[in-house]
């Protein structure tokens, strides 16, 4: 699955730590340098991922409500104003979070026969 | 996406915890046939033909149109499980709605598959029909009509409309709960 690699991260903050040989010394200059560089990628990695619902001529808006609903537990409310934006302004976020979450999220429109995509605005 | 329907005919109905309707011989026949041809077209993949590719694209979307590295691997990841779902799916409507016709009652499960294969075939047919988000039903079917009363164009797009009546009739009484 195409990702970012948690992973690699958890073992860079792992081979940082085991440098620290002498923590008295090393904690007062080092670190700030390692933690700036680590929020950054974090900060990078971390900004949210988008699914998006584009509008097509052919899905009710019901069915388009109904679906958001079920899938994503929204309101009703919340659900139609979702669906209205999709109607009337072409597409809408309708979830955001990590990327593969966002991936099975499309997934799951595309069962439903909506017309979903995903990107990192 | 289109509005209320022009038609009132409220064809499925909640009854208790069953979502039930009358099909004629002749309704049966065509929304077997119609859920038939899906199923055919998903296990002749890849399409053959232009019309076909467009439906099946419209089928399995790109989850990423503008990058054709993360849109092939997302495609290559999701192809099977989506395609066996379409599958299962078409099959609840031909294994409930029987062949001479008949009264079909569903339960929230059965009703779920039989709205999304209500989606395909719909989704199928309004590529083939052209069909736009500011077309009004009626007045294409009059249109085809005065142009020729045979065609195959006036045939399906009664077929399409009474799919969106069924379609809505079912989300209307699953909403309604």
């Amino acid at each position: 699955m195409v990702g970012w690699g948690s992973g690699s991260r958890i073992e860079r903050s792992v081979t940082s730590m085991g440098g620290m040989a002498s923590p008295q010394v090393a904690s007062v200059g080092a670190p700030h340098v390692d933690e700036a560089q680590r929020v950054d990628e974090e900060r990078q990695a971390d900004r949210p991922w988008v699914t998006i619902v584009h509008n097509d001529p052919v899905n009710l808006m019901s069915y388009v409500t109904w679906v958001l609903q079920k899938l994503f537990g929204y309101s009703r409310e919340k659900a139609e104003k979702l669906m209205l934006d999709v109607h009337y302004r072409g597409k809408a976020v309708v979830s955001s979070g990590a990327r593969e979450r966002m991936e099975h999220d499309a997934s799951q429109l595309h069962a439903y026969g909506l017309w979903a995509t995903v990107e990192q605005p | 996406m289109t509005g209320p329907a022009v038609s009132r005919a409220s064809l499925f109905r909640r009854y208790g915890d069953k979502y039930a309707a009358r099909f004629g011989a002749a309704e049966a026949m065509v929304v077997r046939r119609v859920i038939s041809e899906i199923v055919g077209l998903i296990d002749r993949e890849p399409a053959r033909t232009d019309p076909d590719r467009a439906i099946l694209d419209r089928l399995f979307p790109n989850a990423y149109p503008d990058d054709p590295h993360d849109g092939a691997e997302f495609r290559r990841l999701t192809y099977g499980d989506l395609a066996r779902t379409k599958r299962e799916q078409a099959n609840v409507v031909l294994r409930t709605l029987p062949a001479d016709g008949g009264v079909v009652a569903l339960d929230a499960e059965n009703a779920e598959a039989w709205l999304r294969a209500l989606t395909d075939v719909r989704l199928a047919l309004g590529l083939r029909l052209n069909i736009t988000e500011d077309m009004d039903l009626q007045s294409a079917i009059d249109e085809a009509v005065a142009a020729d009363p045979t065609s195959a164009r006036v045939a399906q797009l009664c077929v399409y409309a009474y799919l969106t009546y069924l379609q809505e009739s079912l989300v209307d009484s699953l909403m309604r709960q």
